[in-house]
């Protein structure tokens, strides 16, 4: 539906709508071609980056973002951001599950029966 | 200009199908409140039949099984068809647009249309409850969930519908408050209500979508085995856990926040004292809500999830106490040298700065890593979730409902039972779930059906507890049915609140407002205004404007 009314605002030139598809051609060849190589827990990221530019282009351009009001565009960058928190703080236990963090300190008291019993 | 006298929105046209296609705000908040308080009902007899079970140890009443399904339908029931959508959709629906000055919602079909979605998700969760139940409590954790024969499918298909009818309740008050507020209305001379219901709004449509997807995720791997949280099939049990709570977390919010928003109006106008630090209440109110998605990973502490996140999440978590506590003091402070009134409305509104007081603080003790896993997964945790979601929310919405009851009928209650029955809900409330911290804290697990014998005697008392609470409810479904048909006429500013709802008749006309309000005092100018019989009075005695109301 937005198509039809923002496309009475703005005609982009041909062009430019080739130029965007070239770049997403080259982007989707980019996601197989780095799919050989192994970046380690940088897998989900490489990615994702090139996912989250692939969109952005289609919705900058072929959904005309760009050249719409700036509060479509804030809306655009806010659920971006939210979604980052949402996988951000998920990786920061999927990424790091198992690491214990051990922490040894003296006894605070030596002569506690917990330590002679295990002598 | 006005109306012809007695006409209102109840009144002009009782067909029934003028309410099934009405798209008028206030009968689609009154037909939410039908549906919700038949969900509390239905959701309560679950609880009592809960506590009655608990009463003594081993099987009295029900089977395990049965009980397993007991606390999972008391628990969906009253989440996802009572709290979540009795504040916004059925308080909010009512007084959302009369209290900016508005003549309905900004779309009053999607508004129609939510409604319509709430029964269609509560006719599933009923389905659901036929055909063998759902076993796995309100949060269908995984792996059980996918494990269990019960309905686990029909229950989420609930959920999962539920949340577009919260999220057109969003859509709609966000647009709503942003475009139809009356002239003079900025922001920041809206009522508090309308921030915290503006909070919710935006909590309703980040995070509901996740909810979608998590249970329809959950649904894929039930029905057609593919592994997204089976670790067998190369799947994450805990990542359900992240998809579950990043939305039920903020949901907490979707379900308190209007609480307080209710709170907020309640205090200042039974305080008859200008509101202290508005601002901060207001801005509180949006940081409650974007702290809440920051916060999730707290619920899994126990869960096998890493240290490192653990940490972090604990960390964030204290941060929700500080807007939490800004409001709290502010109350306070605006009750502080107030010329302070206890009708019920402001019992129920003491009630809730009491209880939500311990809920808030609670939470911060299992917000603590080291506390928590102590405390994980007891009744230490139930008894916190209910002093939040009950004490805070709940209390919060019977404060609302007391309070907007006249507007809303235009009939006023019995003032003498309503306080009994406030009084008989707090005391009953405390001796069930105050004694829950206690059992808690001495390891007595959650969700058990049967448990030790030197736990009984709390047991019982918690049990005795939730008949008192029940009694206070009883009393009040007596007097508020009563009321609807033989309650006095109630003026249309009984309680002399300053708000632009209290400037129209009682109940309000199909369009609200004769003219287009006037806006010239701020929501809480109590220093400057007072109500006399039903019209704005400067304090130095010169009438506010000659015609205030409609009559």
């Amino acid at each position: 539906m937005s198509e039809h009314t923002q496309s009475n605002h703005h005609i982009l030139p041909l062009k430019v709508y080739l130029g965007i598809a070239g770049a997403l051609f080259v982007l989707t060849i980019i996601t197989v071609a780095v799919s050989f190589f192994h970046f380690g827990e940088l897998n989900i990221i490489v990615a994702l980056l090139i996912a989250a530019t692939k969109g952005t282009l289609v919705a900058l351009y072929f959904m005309h973002l760009k050249y719409d009001n700036k509060l479509y565009m804030t809306i655009f960058v806010l659920s971006l951001i939210f979604l980052a928190i949402f996988l951000g703080f998920t990786m920061l236990d999927t990424n790091f599950r198992g690491e214990i963090d051990v922490s040894e300190g003296p006894p605070i008291d030596q002569n506690a029966i917990i330590y002679e019993q295990q002598k | 200009m006005s109306v012809a006298q007695g006409v209102n929105y109840l009144n002009e046209d009782k067909s029934l199908k003028s309410w099934l296609f009405t798209l008028d705000h206030k009968r689609i908040g009154v037909m939410y409140l039908f549906g919700v308080m038949t969900m509390f009902l239905l959701g309560g007899i679950f609880a009592i039949l809960i506590r009655l079970e608990l009463l003594a140890p081993g099987p009295d009443l029900m089977t395990a099984d049965t009980y397993n399904q007991m606390f999972t339908l008391h628990g969906a029931i009253m989440i996802f068809l009572f709290i979540i959508p009795a504040i916004p959709a059925a308080l909010g629906n009512f007084v959302l647009p009369l209290m900016i000055g508005a003549k309905d919602v900004a779309f009053p079909r999607l508004n129609l249309a939510s409604w319509y979605v709430y029964l269609l998700g509560a006719g599933f969760a009923l389905f659901s409850m036929l055909a063998g139940a759902a076993d796995t409590g309100w949060t269908f954790y995984t792996p059980y969930s996918t494990t269990t024969s019960t309905s686990v499918i029909s229950m989420t298909m609930a959920a999962f519908i539920l949340g577009f009818s919260s999220i057109f309740t969003g859509v709609n008050f966000i647009a709503t408050i942003h475009k139809l507020r009356a002239p003079g209305m900025t922001w920041f001379k809206m009522p508090l209500m309308i921030w915290a219901l503006y909070a919710t709004a935006v909590i309703q449509i980040l995070a509901t979508p996740v909810l979608g997807i998590t249970l329809v995720l959950l649904v894929l791997e039930k029905a057609f085995g593919i592994g997204i949280f089976d670790p067998a099939m190369g799947g994450d049990p805990v990542l359900f856990q992240h998809f579950f709570w990043f939305y039920s977390h903020p949901a907490v919010y979707i379900m308190v926040l209007p609480g307080m928003g209710i709170i907020s109006e309640l205090i200042a106008t039974f305080s008859k004292k200008k509101i202290f630090g508005y601002k901060l209440i207001a801005y509180s109110s949006v940081a409650i809500a974007l702290i809440s998605f920051l916060v999730w990973g707290h619920h899994m502490f126990t869960s096998g999830q890493s240290e490192l996140a653990a940490m972090v999440f604990s960390f964030l978590t204290f941060f929700v106490g500080i807007p939490s506590g800004v409001k709290m003091f502010n109350w306070l402070a605006t009750m502080y040298k107030g010329r302070i009134s206890f009708e019920a409305p402001m019992l129920w509104a003491l009630s809730f700065m009491f209880l939500f007081a311990i809920g808030g603080f609670t939470g911060i003790m299992l917000g603590a890593i080291s506390l928590d896993i102590h405390f994980h997964d007891t009744y230490f945790v139930v008894a916190h979730f209910h002093y939040v979601m009950m004490g805070g929310t709940v209390v919060a919405f019977f404060g609302g409902l007391h309070y907007w009851w006249p507007k809303i009928w235009g009939r006023m209650y019995n003032e003498t039972l309503a306080k009994i029955s406030v009084i008989l809900v707090f005391i009953g409330f405390n001796m069930t779930f105050f004694t829950q911290f206690i059992l808690g804290s001495q390891g007595m697990p959650r969700r058990y059906f049967n448990y030790l014998d030197q736990y009984q005697p709390l047991h019982a008392f918690s049990s005795y507890g939730s008949w008192v609470l029940g009694l206070g409810f009883i009393i009040m479904a007596f007097y508020l049915i009563h009321s609807l048909f033989r309650g006095k006429k109630a003026p249309d500013n009984p309680w002399g609140a300053l708000t632009l709802e209290w400037q129209t008749s009682s109940p309000p006309s199909h369009h609200n407002f004769d003219e287009i309000p006037d806006l010239d005092h701020d929501p809480y100018d109590y220093d400057k205004l007072m109500v006399v019989d039903d019209k704005l009075i400067r304090k130095n005695g010169q009438s506010e404007k000659k015609e205030t109301t409609v009559n």
